[in-house]
C-alpha cells in the first residue's frame, strides 16, 4: 500500500465529455492517457512521478474495465522495454519514471526503441527532478532525446496544456514513428488546476487481442544492416515528419505582439516563471497578455528552424530562457541564425545563470538585464533607476540551521546506522558505500556512515574494487528497493562471481519507502495484483551467497552490532550478506494507528509505548542524539541556574520504536531513558495487581520522604 | 505585533489584479500538505481561481519543505500563476516552525512592504543543533526579532502547543491563525467548511482552529512571559520533618551573609547538594564557598564565588548509581510520568528503565580502599563485568525492580565511604586548587578554570571523554597562563571542547595555541 492513497481522486478519472476536472497534474496526466485510448501503462516510481504510479495502481479497476494493462515495472529499463509492444502493434503505450536517473537506467531500451521506431504511439512521461526539492544529481534528460532521436515535449505547466501535450504526444509519435518523451517538472506534477474532460476511450487494439495475432518484422530488429537503415530513416523520414507535425498542429505557441524589437524564446515549462517576471515589470497582465513577444517551445526537441526564424524576423534581440546546462537549445538556435545569416542578437546564458534552477528572482533578474540592454524604454522607471529605502533585515544566515531530509520518527533504519557507528567504534573505520533510498540519510549527521552512492542497486557494486579484501572488509549498504531494482543482478551476482570478501547490508523496510511506500517483491503485504512475499535472503542464497544472516528486528542495536562484528571478522570466504528487516515506521503507523484507536474505543486492551527522559539524570551531553537524530528526540532548556546545557527530551510524537532504550543500552550511554507503556482498558486482574504494587511502593516512598527534605523531586 | 507605519502596503499592481501569493514553510511531517489543500479548498469554494504546488517525495522526510499557493478572484478566464515563490513577492507567509520562519526571511520571502508573517514560535530542532555536546540551539529571539523587522505584520504564537492542547495537529491551528489574521477575503465559516469537507479528525481540527483564530486576533502575548524567565529564580523551600527544616534554615542563614551576587546561585547549589546527600554535606558545600570568599573581589562582582557556587554544587552532586536509583524511585517521578504520558485513572502505566552498569560503577560503590584495590586488578574488573556488566531492563513499577532500586537509593548514608566519593572529592580538590593557583595573578583565568567543570558530564564513555577534554583544556590553560589574554583563551578552549564529540575543534584550538607559543 502506498503512502498516499488516491482511491477518492481516482473516481474523477471516470468523468465524461464536457465535465470539469479539478486536481493535481499527475491525475490530469492519467485522465489524458485514458482519453487517448492508451493500451498499456507502466513505469517505476520516483519523485516527482511517484504519485503517477500510485494513481495508476489505485485505478486498476478502471484500467481493467477499459482493457488497459498496468505493469509496475521492476525498473525504468523494464518500463522502457515494455514500449516494445508499440513497435509492431498499433497500440498506444505510456510509461513513466523520473529523470534524468530513470532515463539513465532506461537508456538501453530507449535507444533500441528509437532505432526500431514505433507503430503505435509510445509516450514516456518523465518527471524531471531538477531544482529545489530534488534528491539527485543535477543534470538534464534533454541530451538523451538528442542522441537517440526521440522527441521531447515540455508543455506549459497548467492542466489544459499538459493534457493537450498527451494528445499530441501520441499523435506525434505515430506521425513520426518515434517515441515521445513528455517532460513534467517537479512542481508541474503537483500543480493543481482544472480542465474540461472528454470520454475515456478503449484502445482500438488491446494487448490481449494483439496476442491472438502476433506480428514481427525483421526490418525492425536492431542488427546490421537494418540498424544503418534505421539511422537513415530517422534523419530522412522520421525527423522531418516530426517537424511537419509540430508546425501543422502549432505545438509551439506565440504570445504577445507580432511586431517588436525584442522577443523571448522560452521552454514551455519555464513559461509561467517568465510571465511572472514580465508581470512584475508591468509588461504582462494577470492573464499573460504580454507586451514582449514570446515564442513558447512546448516541443524542445526537435527545434523547427523555419518557425524560429519566422519569430526572429524583424527583431533586434532575443532572449532564450533555458533551464539547466549545457544550453542545447541556445546552441541550436544560434546555429539556425548563423546559417540564415541573421543579424539578430541572441542572448541566453549571458543574461541568465548557466547552472541552477530558474527561480522567480533569477528570471526577474535575467529578463530585467535583457530588457535593460535590448529595450530599456520598456522598463518602468523604478527598475531603470531603483530607489529603495527598505529597512535592513538582520542577517539570519548564521542563525538558521540547515535542515536536510532525514530518517522519520521511529525509522527502523536508524538503529542499523547506530549499530554501524558502534561497530566502527570497536573495529575502526571501514570503507562503506551506499545505494539510493532512505538509507542514504545515514551519510548525513549524526551518523555520517557511507560516503558514496553510484546509483540505484549499485551500492555493493560500487565496492567492487575492494572485493579482493584487505585488513578490514568493505561494507556496502543497499535498500530493498535498490535490491530488486537492479541490485540482485548488478551488485550481488557481481559479488558472488568475483568472490568478494565484503559485507553487504540489505536494509529491508518492506516497501520502496523513499518513493512513497510502494510494494516490492519482498513486501509482506498481500497485494491483489502483484506477487509479494519473496524473501531477499532466498534470492541471495539462490545465486550462491553462503553467509546470509537475517535480522527480523532492527531495533535490537546490540544484537545487530554483534552480528555486524561477526560478519566483519568471520573466517568464512565469499560475500557476507545481512538482511536487516523491520517495517517502515511511516507505513506501519498509518496502518496501525487507526486500528489501535478503534481498539481503545471498543474497550479492548491496548498497550501504547512511548519513551521519556528523566531530566534530573540527563547531563546534557547529547551522546544519545549522536546515535539517533530522531525528530522526536529533542532538547529542552531547564529552568535551573546550575545547568548550562539543554537536556534531552522526547516529545509526544514518539512512537515507542525502542531505539532510544536499545542505544542507551548497547552504547552504555546513561540511565536517563525510560519507556512508559500506557495500558488502555487493562484487565481487572491487572488492575488489582497494579493497585497492590502501588500501595506497597507508595508506602515505601512516603516512608523515605518523611525522613528527608523534599525539594520537589530534584536531587 | 509589528507594523511599519512608514512603509504603507504597496499598492497592488493593477495589471496583476490582486493575485494573493501565499507560501507555507514547514518541516516534513508537519502536515503542510493538508494545510495547503484546505487553503486551496476555501479559495475555490469562495469563487477564487487558485493554484497550489508542492514538492513530494524523499525531500519531505523531516527536511524543510515549502508549499506555494496563488489565488485571485475568478473571472472565468484562466490567470497565469507562478509555480514557486519569489523573493520580495509573497503576501502571506505561514511558517510551521520558528527557524522555518527564519529560513523564509533569509530567502527574502518576508518583506516589510507586503508580507504578513504567521509563524509558530515553537522549535523542531535540526540535527546540527541537537548533536553538539554543548548548547547548539539556534536563537529563537534572534529569529523573532528579525521577523518583527522583516514582516509588514507579524502573528507569532506557539501554534503547536495550541494544536496539541486541542487534541489536534499544527496544520489546523495555523489554518485558524490564517483565518484569524483576516488577510484572506473569506469568512470564517468558509474556512471551517473546508475542514469539515475534509472529513478527518474534524472536531479536534475545529477546536485547534478556534483557539488559534482567537490567538491571532488577540495579538501578541504580553511581554512579561520572557521577562519572568530571565528574572532571578528563587530556589524553592523544601518540605520535610521539623528538625531537618530547622537545620536547613540554619544553612540558608549562612547564605544570607554572602555577597548579594552569590546568594541565588548558592541557594540553588545548596538545594542540590542537600537533596543529593544531607544537611552535613550542605554545610560542607557552604564551607567551601566561604573559604573562597576572602580571596574573591567585590569589583569583579564576586564572579569567582558565584561560578564556584554553581560548579562545586554540580561536582559534589555527581551522578552515581545511588543518585540514579534514588531519583528513579521517588513518588514525584511516577506522578510526573503518568501526567506526561497523558494517562488517566482508566489506564495503567508500566515503566521500564534501561540500566547498563559496568565494572567501574560496581567498584565505585565499594568502600574506598577495597574499591581501589579491585579497580587496580584487571582480573577482578573482568569478573565484575561478567557478573554485572550487561544491559538490564527494570520494570520499576513492579516490586522486585522497585525494591532493588529503592535499596540502592538507601545507600545514601554510606555513600561518603565509597571509592567513587573519594575519587570525586580528589578531583574536586585538584580542580579548585588549580583555579586558586591562578587567582593571585589572573582573577579572570581562575573564574574560567572554575567554569571548565561544565565539560564533565554524562556516564561511562561519554563521562570519560568529558574528563579527557577537561584535562586537555586545563593543560592548554597551563600553556597560556601568564599571558594577558589567558582568560580569553581558556574560554575559547572550553567552547571548542563543547562543539563536537571527538574534540576536533579543541585539538584545533590547542594547535593554534602551540603555534604562537
Amino acid at each position: 500500500m502506498a503512502e498516499r492513497s488516491f482511491r477518492a481522486e481516482v473516481e474523477d478519472l471516470r468523468l465524461g465529455a464536457g465535465e470539469t476536472f479539478t486536481g493535481e497534474g499527475i491525475l490530469a496526466l492519467t485522465k489524458a492517457l485514458l482519453e487517448n485510448g492508451v493500451g498499456y501503462v507502466g513505469g517505476y516510481q520516483g519523485a516527482p512521478i511517484s504519485h503517477l504510479m500510485d494513481v495508476l495502481a489505485d485505478a486498476q479497476d478502471l484500467l481493467a474495465e477499459l482493457g488497459v494493462r498496468f505493469e509496475a515495472n521492476a525498473n525504468e529499463a523494464a518500463a522502457a522495454a515494455m514500449l516494445a509492444a508499440s513497435v509492431h502493434y498499433p497500440i498506444r503505450g505510456a510509461v513513466t519514471f523520473k529523470g534524468p536517473v530513470g532515463v539513465n537506467v532506461a537508456s538501453d531500451a530507449l535507444a533500441n526503441l528509437s532505432s526500431s521506431g514505433v507503430t503505435g504511439g509510445a509516450l514516456i512521461i518523465l518527471g524531471e527532478d531538477y531544482g529545489e526539492g530534488s534528491s539527485i544529481m543535477q543534470e538534464r534528460s534533454h541530451a538523451f532525446a538528442m542522441k537517440s532521436q526521440f522527441w521531447l515535449l515540455d508543455p506549459r505547466p497548467n492542466l489544459p496544456s499538459i493534457v493537450r501535450a498527451v494528445d499530441h504526444g501520441f499523435a506525434l509519435s505515430e506521425a513520426s514513428n518515434s517515441p515521445v518523451m513528455l517532460m513534467v517538472r517537479i512542481r508541474s506534477c503537483h500543480v493543481t488546476g482544472t480542465f474540461t474532460t472528454r470520454d475515456n476511450r478503449r484502445p482500438a487494439l488491446s494487448v490481449r487481442e494483439a496476442l491472438s495475432a502476433p506480428r514481427s518484422d525483421f526490418a525492425r530488429v536492431v542488427l546490421p544492416p537494418m540498424s544503418y537503415v534505421h539511422e537513415q530513416d530517422k534523419v530522412r523520414n522520421r525527423w522531418p515528419a516530426a517537424e511537419r507535425y509540430v508546425l501543422d498542429h502549432k505545438l509551439n505557441e506565440r504570445f504577445g505582439p507580432q511586431q517588436a524589437p525584442v522577443g523571448i524564446v522560452v521552454q514551455g515549462g519555464m513559461y509561467n516563471g517568465v510571465v511572472r517576471a514580465l508581470q512584475r515589470l508591468g509588461l504582462a497582465d494577470i492573464y499573460g497578455e504580454t507586451q514582449v513577444p514570446l515564442y513558447v517551445l512546448n516541443v524542445t526537441y526537435p527545434l523547427v528552424s523555419s518557425e524560429f526564424l519566422e519569430f526572429a524576423k524583424g527583431k533586434d534581440s532575443l532572449l532564450v530562457v533555458e533551464e539547466g546546462q549545457p544550453e542545447f537549445i541556445e546552441q541550436s538556435l544560434s546555429t539556425f541564425l548563423y546559417r540564415a545569416q541573421s543579424k539578430v542578437r541572441l542572448h541566453g546564458k549571458d543574461m541568465l545563470p548557466m547552472a541552477g534552477e530558474y527561480t522567480g528572482q533569477v528570471l526577474l533578474d535575467g529578463v530585467t538585464a535583457f530588457l535593460k540592454q535590448a529595450a530599456p524604454h520598456l522598463l518602468p522607471a523604478q527598475v531603470r533607476a531603483p530607489n529603495q529605502d527598505a529597512p535592513a533585515i538582520p542577517d539570519l544566515s548564521k542563525t538558521v540551521p540547515v535542515r536536510p531530509p532525514g530518517f522519520c520518527t521511529g525509522c527502523p533504519e536508524r538503529p542499523i546506522f547506530a549499530a554501524l557507528k558502534l561497530v566502527q567504534k570497536d573495529l575502526g573505520q571501514h570503507q562503506i558505500s551506499a545505494d539510493i533510498g532512505c538509507h542514504l540519510f545515514g551519510a548525513l549527521p549524526p551518523f555520517e556512515v557511507g560516503g558514496a552512492t553510484m546509483g540505484y542497486g549499485l551500492g555493493p557494486a560500487a565496492n567492487g574494487a575492494f572485493d579482493g579484501g584487505g585488513e578490514r572488509r568493505p561494507i556496502s549498504i543497499i535498500g530493498d528497493g535498490g535490491f530488486w531494482h537492479n541490485g540482485l543482478s548488478s551488485s550481488f551476482t557481481n559479488m558472488v562471481f568475483n568472490k568478494s570478501d565484503g559485507l553487504a547490508v540489505v536494509v529491508d523496510n518492506y516497501y520502496s519507502a523513499a518513493t512513497g511506500g510502494q510494494d516490492l517483491m519482498s513486501s509482506r503485504a498481500r497485494n491483489a495484483t502483484k506477487a509479494t512475499g519473496h524473501p531477499i535472503s532466498r534470492a541471495v542464497k539462490g545465486i550462491g551467497v553462503g553467509w546470509v544472516r537475517e535480522v527480523t528486528n532492527t531495533y535490537d542495536v546490540g544484537g545487530l552490532r554483534d552480528l555486524l562484528a561477526e560478519a566483519l571478522t568471520t573466517k568464512e570466504p565469499g560475500p557476507k550478506v545481512i538482511v536487516a528487516s523491520s517495517e517502515c515506521m511511516l507505513n506501519r503507523q498509518r496502518r496501525e494507528k487507526p486500528l489501535r484507536q478503534q481498539a481503545i474505543r471498543d474497550g479492548r486492551r491496548v498497550e501504547a509505548p512511548r519513551f521519556g527522559v528523566d531530566e534530573a539524570i540527563c547531563t546534557g551531553d547529547h551522546a544519545c542524539i549522536r546515535l539517533s537524530g530522531c525528530p522526536s528526540l529533542g532538547l529542552k532548556r531547564l529552568d535551573d541556574p546550575l545547568r548550562d546545557d539543554p537536556v534531552a527530551s522526547i516529545d509526544q510524537s514518539c512512537v515507542g520504536c525502542g531505539n532510544c532504550g536499545e542505544v542507551a543500552d548497547a552504547a552504555v550511554l546513561c540511565p536517563s531513558f525510560y519507556r512508559a507503556d500506557v495500558v488502555h482498558n487493562p484487565t481487572p486482574w491487572e488492575r488489582r495487581r497494579a493497585a497492590f504494587r502501588a500501595r506497597v511502593i507508595g508506602w515505601l516512598q512516603a516512608r523515605r520522604q518523611a525522613r528527608r527534605l523534599d525539594f520537589g523531586g530534584a536531587a | 505585533m509589528t507594523a511599519h507605519p512608514a512603509l504603507s502596503p504597496r499598492v497592488p499592481d493593477p495589471a496583476l489584479g490582486g493575485i494573493i501569493k501565499l507560501a507555507v514553510m514547514a518541516v516534513g511531517g508537519q502536515g503542510g500538505g493538508v494545510l495547503a489543500s484546505w487553503i486551496e479548498d476555501v479559495a475555490r469554494a469562495c469563487g477564487f481561481a487558485c493554484q497550489a504546488t508542492s514538492v513530494a517525495g524523499v525531500a519531505q522526510r523531516t527536511g524543510a519543505t515549502i508549499y506555494y499557493i496563488e489565488m485571485c478572484p475568478g473571472t472565468g478566464r484562466p490567470p497565469v500563476f507562478s509555480l514557486l515563490p519569489a523573493a520580495g513577492d509573497v503576501d502571506i507567509l505561514i511558517a510551521a516552525e520558528m527557524m522555518e520562519a527564519g529560513r523564509a526571511i533569509l530567502r527574502g520571502f518576508v518583506t516589510p512592504d507586503r508580507t504578513v508573517l504567521i509563524t509558530s514560535t515553537h522549535r523542531v530542532l535540526a540535527v546540527s543543533e541537537k548533536s553538539v555536546p554543548g548548547d547548539g540551539i539556534a536563537s529563537t529571539d534572534e529569529a523573532l526579532a528579525a521577523a518583527g523587522i522583516a514582516a509588514r505584520h507579524l502573528i507569532a504564537a506557539d501554534f503547536d502547543r495550541i494544536a496539541i492542547d486541542a487534541g489536534s495537529v499544527i496544520s489546523a491551528s495555523l489554518f485558524g491563525a490564517l483565518a484569524g489574521a483576516g488577510v484572506l477575503p473569506f469568512p470564517r465559516a468558509a474556512f471551517e467548511g473546508a475542514i469539515r469537507a475534509s472529513g478527518k479528525g474534524v472536531e479536534g481540527s475545529l477546536r485547534a482552529f478556534a483557539a488559534a483564530f482567537a490567538a491571532a486576533q488577540a495579538g501578541p502575548a504580553p511581554p512579561d512571559a520572557p521577562a519572568a524567565a530571565t528574572a532571578p529564580t528563587v530556589a524553592p523551600q523544601p518540605t520535610g520533618p521539623e528538625p531537618l527544616i530547622a537545620g536547613w534554615r540554619a544553612l540558608t542563614a549562612r547564605i544570607a551573609a554572602f555577597p548579594a551576587p552569590v546568594q541565588d546561585m548558592a541557594h540553588a547549589g545548596l538545594s542540590k547538594v542537600v537533596a543529593f546527600q544531607d544537611l552535613a554535606y550542605g554545610a560542607e558545600y557552604l564551607d567551601r564557598l566561604a573559604s573562597l570568599l576572602p580571596q574573591d573581589r567585590a569589583d569583579k562582582g564576586h564572579a569567582l564565588t558565584r561560578e564556584a557556587a554553581k560548579y562545586i554544587a554540580n561536582a559534589m552532586a555527581y551522578d552515581d548509581v545511588i543518585r540514579v536509583a534514588d531519583l528513579k524511585t521517588q513518588g514525584a517521578r511516577f506522578r510526573r510520568i503518568t501526567s506526561e504520558m497523558g494517562a488517566t485513572d482508566a489506564n495503567l502505566v508500566r515503566v521500564t528503565e534501561f540500566m547498563h552498569p559496568r565494572a567501574q560503577e560496581i567498584a565505585g560503590m565499594l568502600p574506598a580502599r577495597l574499591g581501589a584495590r579491585v579497580e587496580a586488578s584487571p582480573k577482578w574488573m573482568a569478573r565484575l563485568d561478567r557478573w554485572f556488566g550487561k544491559g538490564r531492563r527494570l520494570r520499576s513499577d513492579t516490586l522486585p525492580a522497585f525494591l532493588m532500586l529503592h535499596a540502592l537509593g538507601a545507600l545514601r548514608g554510606y555513600r561518603r565511604r565509597t571509592l567513587r566519593h573519594s575519587q570525586e572529592r580528589a578531583h574536586l580538590d585538584r580542580w579548585l586548587a588549580t583555579a586558586l593557583d591562578c587567582l593571585a595573578t589572573d582573577y579572570d583565568l581562575a573564574v574560567e578554570v572554575i567554569r571548565c567543570r561544565r565539560l564533565i558530564k554524562g556516564y561511562s564513555d561519554t563521562h570519560a571523554r568529558g574528563q579527557s577534554k577537561f584535562d586537555r583544556v586545563l593543560a592548554g590553560i597551563a600553556l597560556v597562563a601568564g599571558r594577558e589574554d589567558a582568560a580569553d583563551w581558556a574560554r575559547r578552549l572550553r567552547e571548542a571542547a563543547l562543539k563536537d564529540e571527538e574534540g576536533k575543534a579543541l585539538d584545533g584550538a590547542l594547535a593554534t595555541i602551540r603555534s604562537f607559543l
